[in-house]
């Protein structure tokens, strides 16, 4: 830079101060205007290091709140015998005591007494014998804790409640189905559980002449899995 | 003399380009599960062998322990502590216990917001539940973005299980919360929609409805527990049929929803 100058000024020695000073205005501007110096260059390091941010973001961390299982067992309709119910169960675990839970499921109905002693009358068609139900419940457990079984393992587990609103195609036509249970779940590993659920499934129906409350008893066991 | 700064501007341009490239597809790498370290700076916290408060604490983790956060379930994180060179010790950890944690940088750890906190200040809704309407059972569930503590917007469906009837309702509204932060917190809405009835198939004259509603509500929210609230609402509807008369329907409910 000096010797530029310098030989700029040598240059000029003989112009007026004015203009020496313009011109050196002008070589101190233009180099930083039109391309960095090197001197500056050198001085930018390659690579901006910051230091490395380590916030550890608790939403990022792998969350497992989320149980989908399937379920067979048996259902027992009032009145129309006991059928095989299969049904899936997709579940939300909000606390560690609350969970809600969605299941869909089917079973059929088999022949009421009437129909086995008269002989031949049919009172529902074979579409009207499938039973599908879904409903909306809110669980909660019970009494979580470690289940042993012999010396050498321990389960984590325990005792859920669960209860819900839902609705039931019972002989082709719906019903306000209300549902409450018990259900025990064994966790066997962080991701896989078992369980045993007993539920009733209550609705009303006037389909055998008088208006009465329907208990069906549903006898499940399922695997789920937690993601 | 010219050309050397170009060829290094150039050189550390693409080096620099090439540095934020291998950094940018090291962060946010979707498979690699995350898993930060984390200091314990309570004089201890308990780990217990599963995630809920029944399960026993079989290890304590001391002050000034490196642990590894592996995952989450509700309120209880899995953390890994290392013991000597090959063992390790693994535990669920209550989030209580993790708000006096620090990061590796001495950080005090931001553990979200939880409890009434949350509650007073929720984004999202997501509600199920049942009810009455004119004496026909309905099941409801409704999904609710909060703008302010204040004022919200919300989608509602509902399936109508009558005696001699059954139907379905959709309808969106926008309310108002006067006292979002009470642990009972009231609401009004008003709002517009649609209901669609049917005959059940026992009943023959029935003729099947479609018709535009409008409706005012009133209710109150009750905080349970973090995540979970219980809502209860009546609703008067207005039916705008199709005759020369409107219609008018009350319908209660009650259910459960979960908040974010």
């Amino acid at each position: 830079m000096e010797s530029r100058i310098q030989h700029i000024f040598l240059a000029t020695g003989r112009m007026s101060a004015c203009a020496g000073v313009l011109l050196l205005g002008l070589v101190l501007s233009a180099p930083s205007a039109a391309a960095p110096k090197p001197d500056e260059l050198e001085l930018e390091p390659l690579v901006v290091r910051e230091p490395e941010r380590r916030e550890v973001k608790i939403d990022r961390i792998d969350n497992e709140n989320f149980e989908i299982g399937v379920h067979g067992g048996l259902m027992s309709v009032q009145d129309f015998g006991s059928d095989i119910a299969t049904s899936v169960r997709a579940a939300y675990h909000v606390t560690e005591g609350f969970f809600i839970e969605g299941q869909y499921g089917k079973t059929k109905l088999g022949e009421t007494s009437f129909e086995r002693l008269s002989g031949g009358a049919s009172l529902l068609t074979d579409e009207q014998r499938k039973m599908r139900y879904y409903n909306v419940s809110v669980g909660y457990n019970l009494f979580p804790g470690e289940s042993f079984i012999g010396r050498r393992w321990a389960f984590k587990g325990g005792l859920y409640l669960i209860g819900g609103v839902g609705s039931t195609d019972f002989a082709g036509d719906e019903r306000f189905t209300i549902n409450a249970g018990l259900g025990y779940r064994l966790v066997a590993t962080d991701w896989l559980a078992l369980h045993v659920t007993v539920r009733d499934h209550m609705f009303d129906s006037d389909l055998l002449g008088s208006k009465e409350t329907y208990h069906n008893i549903e006898f499940t066991g399922g695997l789920s899995l937690f993601f | 003399m010219l050309r050397t700064p170009r060829t290094a501007t150039i050189m550390a341009g693409l080096l620099a380009g090439l540095l934020v490239c291998a950094q940018a597809s090291a962060v946010p790498n979707p498979f690699k599960k995350y898993k930060p370290d984390v200091v314990v700076s309570d004089p201890y916290i308990e780990m217990h062998t599963g995630p809920g408060r029944g399960y026993p604490i079989h290890y304590v983790a001391g002050q000034g322990d490196k642990v590894t956060l592996l995952k989450r379930k509700t309120d209880w994180f899995k953390v890994r502590l290392p013991r000597g060179s090959f063992e390790t010790k693994e535990g669920w950890v209550h989030i209580s216990q993790l708000q006096h944690t620090l990061d590796l940088d001495g950080n005090p750890l931001i553990v979200p917001k939880t409890g009434m906190e949350a509650f007073s200040s929720r984004r999202w809704e997501l509600g199920l539940g049942g009810g009455s309407i004119e004496g026909a059972a309905t099941i409801n569930g409704y999904l609710a973005f909060n703008l302010n503590p204040y004022v919200g917007v919300q989608g509602e469906v509902a399936q109508i299980l009558g005696e001699y009837s059954d139907g379905y309702m959709g309808s969106v509204s926008v309310f108002m919360r006067p006292f979002p932060r009470s642990r009972f917190s009231p609401f009004f809405n008003i709002g517009t929609g649609y209901i669609h009835i049917q005959p059940q198939t026992t009943i023959v004259q029935a003729l099947d409805l479609n018709d535009e509603i409008v409706h005012a509500g009133l209710g109150a929210d009750v905080y349970v527990s973090r995540k979970f609230m219980l809502r209860m609402e009546y609703r008067r509807h207005t039916v705008l049929t199709s005759r020369d008369d409107n219609e008018e329907l009350n319908q209660w409910k009650a259910g459960f929803s979960i908040f974010f």
